[in-house]
């Protein structure tokens, strides 16, 4: 099969994941909860919850309803926000970047630091390095990421003094979210570094390399460290989905940090239906679109891989 | 197999005593369980009941001032003069009890799937794997906090949206187990002397699964506890007078700069309670999973 008609298969498999959940979030929103028992005060009168139930197409039935919900989608239309009274798509679109940049730059602190960890703990299984790291790595994922933010404020913002204690700006505003949000995947991926680097430095072929005289070093950087990529690529691109998805709304409410998941937090808070529904559309498309670029990112490290 | 298993359960206790970190970690879990389930018992304060001469007192081993109380506040108070250390102990019901919740109708739900996808092969393979798939790419944190929002925050919200994202992981764990028991000669020849599918199931497959759904089963208890943090930190579990580990560090953050120890400690304790349930759950794989590789 080639790539390009491999692509065309997964866009086609992402079209039907978020049509399936755009459609799986109306149903939840319209049959679960009622908009207008939540918009409107306990003691409106009857006259008023029908003008509001009219106003918002509520009174069609319900499948005219999933038809008007998906055309308007399909036109990039997301709606009104209620709580911010302005389009969906503005309000997204003023937060969502600034996300996507911070969770790339814990991405990035967390494959730099668990790269060379996982590799120092997997040249010599068993030893006190190996231990350390395996220690470090573990408390990583222990932690919840959101105390270790308020720690870290704690030492470097109030006592040190070196960094802002909140809010958003220039770049030293992120560097405490961000390495915050890195230490659960810098552990995860020490973790498997270290494990996959253990099988490939016993593999026969690193046998056979030491055998014809290869060093150490190239042995590590040129081969073994070419093969842990995929797994590595996976977890990475996994936990990137996961923190846009709402995991990092924790540490950005922690910072006062204007993104998109403290924007959920808030969008929760609010009960903005419309604004959640465009925030799940574009977390999915999001979510689909990274896990097909690490699978082509998957044939550029594996030569066996082959779309 | 009646005459093999008895001296396996003996070493399997010397095996336990001998590694160390697995050991105390056990010995620690098996503390903190114990205090928080019989709370009362080690502590003389309510979870709500305040010290109002003491608020935001620094750990002290000086004798509190509530009425009819003098319990000294080992680990401070907040800012109403609540004990910490109390809360520490009631708040851990909540999020134990989230954890176990989620984990056990989850590990249930995704061991019946996966075995059945697993056993069963062909059609129905693929619809579970199918939805596993789509599960796995979709934005599950935001479907189960669109839960949260239309039924609003609470505990048993919590659990319900927790549940959403539970059974996955045992269901392609279980699967991947089933594959391999199910090519076995023991299945083989039960098919041939005529045993049911259902005694297959139960008497061949089950037992031999066991080990790395308990695994699964601890590291996932060991997730949602962390999972149950995140979301009460942001105020969509529990409410307020009630308490969890995450919803103390969320109350608490105000007064980061005054009373930082309101904070610290339910970290320490989310941390503790979560890498004692790992190094549990990594020596239970090593030690159990024929499949595991042995490093």
């Amino acid at each position: 099969m080639g790539m390009g008609k491999y692509i065309a298969q997964r866009l086609l498999f992402t079209l039907f994941v978020v049509l399936g959940i755009s459609i799986l979030i109306f149903f939840i929103t319209h049959i679960v909860g009622n908009p207008v028992d939540i918009m409107l005060p306990l003691q409106a009168t009857d006259v008023e919850r029908e003008a509001l139930t009219k106003a918002l197409g509520l009174d069609k039935p319900m499948m005219e309803q999933l038809w008007i919900f998906l055309r308007d989608f399909s036109r990039g239309d997301f709606g009104i926000s209620w709580w911010q009274n302005r389009p969906c798509m503005e309000v997204i679109m003023d937060r969502l970047p600034i996300s996507m940049w911070l969770i790339l730059l814990a991405s990035m602190i967390s494959v730099v630091c668990a790269i060379p960890l996982g590799i120092l703990a997997a040249y010599r299984p068993g030893s006190i390095l190996d231990r350390v790291v395996t220690i470090f790595s573990t408390a990583g994922i222990c932690f919840p990421p959101f105390w270790i933010g308020l720690m870290l404020m704690l030492i470097f913002a109030v006592k040190l003094g070196w960094l802002p204690t909140s809010g958003m700006g220039t770049w030293k505003h992120l560097v405490l979210p961000a390495v915050s949000i890195s230490f659960r995947p810098m552990g995860h991926l020490a973790q498997i570094v270290r494990f996959e680097m253990i099988q490939q430095l016993n593999a026969l072929y690193a046998v056979t390399a030491r055998a014809k005289g290869v060093t150490e070093m190239t042995l590590l950087f040129k081969h073994a460290l070419k093969n842990i990529m995929t797994a590595s690529l996976t977890m990475i691109g996994n936990d990137y989905c996961k923190q846009l998805g709402g995991l990092s709304a924790a540490v950005e409410v922690v910072f006062g940090f204007a993104g998109f998941g403290h924007l959920i937090s808030e969008t929760i808070e609010n009960m903005d239906f419309p604004l959640l529904q465009a925030e799940v559309f574009f977390v999915a498309i999001i979510v689909c679109l990274i896990n097909l670029l690490t699978d082509i990112l998957y044939a550029a490290f594996d030569p066996r891989i082959r779309y | 197999m009646e005459t093999t298993k008895k001296p396996k359960k003996t070493s399997l206790l010397r095996r336990f005593r001998h590694n160390k970190p697995a050991l105390i970690a056990g010995i620690v879990l098996l503390i903190i369980f114990t205090m928080v389930i019989l709370a009362p018992i080690f502590t003389q304060y309510g979870p709500a009941k305040s010290d109002l001469a003491n608020r935001l007192t620094a750990p002290t081993m000086a004798p509190g001032r509530a009425v009819g109380v003098t319990q000294p506040h080992i680990l401070g108070t907040d800012q109403l003069g609540r004990d910490i250390y109390t809360r520490l102990l009631y708040g851990g019901r909540v999020s134990l009890n989230v954890g176990f919740t989620v984990a056990t109708i989850g590990g249930i739900i995704g061991v019946i799937l996966g075995m059945l996808a697993g056993y069963f092969g062909g059609w129905t393979d693929m619809i579970i794997m199918r939805m596993v798939d789509v599960w796995a790419s979709s934005p599950t944190l935001l479907i189960a906090l669109t839960f949260v929002m239309i039924l609003g925050p609470g505990q048993k919200n919590l659990i319900l949206a927790l549940l959403i994202n539970s059974w996955t992981l045992f269901c392609r764990m279980a699967r991947s187990q089933v594959l391999v028991i199910r090519s076995s000669a023991m299945v083989e020849s039960g098919h041939a002397i005529g045993a049911s599918t259902n005694r297959i199931l139960y008497k061949h497959i089950m037992p031999n699964i066991i080990s790395p759904m308990v695994t699964t089963y601890i590291l996932e208890l060991a997730h949602f506890i962390n999972a149950e943090a995140n979301l009460s930190f942001l105020g969509f579990g529990v409410q307020p007078p009630d308490t969890s580990w995450g919803l103390m560090i969320g109350e608490g953050r105000k007064y980061l700069t005054q009373a930082p120890w309101i904070v610290i400690f339910p970290g320490l304790l989310i941390a503790t309670t979560v890498l004692c349930l790992n190094l549990m759950g990594n020596w239970i794989r090593d030690e159990f999973d024929p499949l595991a590789v042995k490093l």
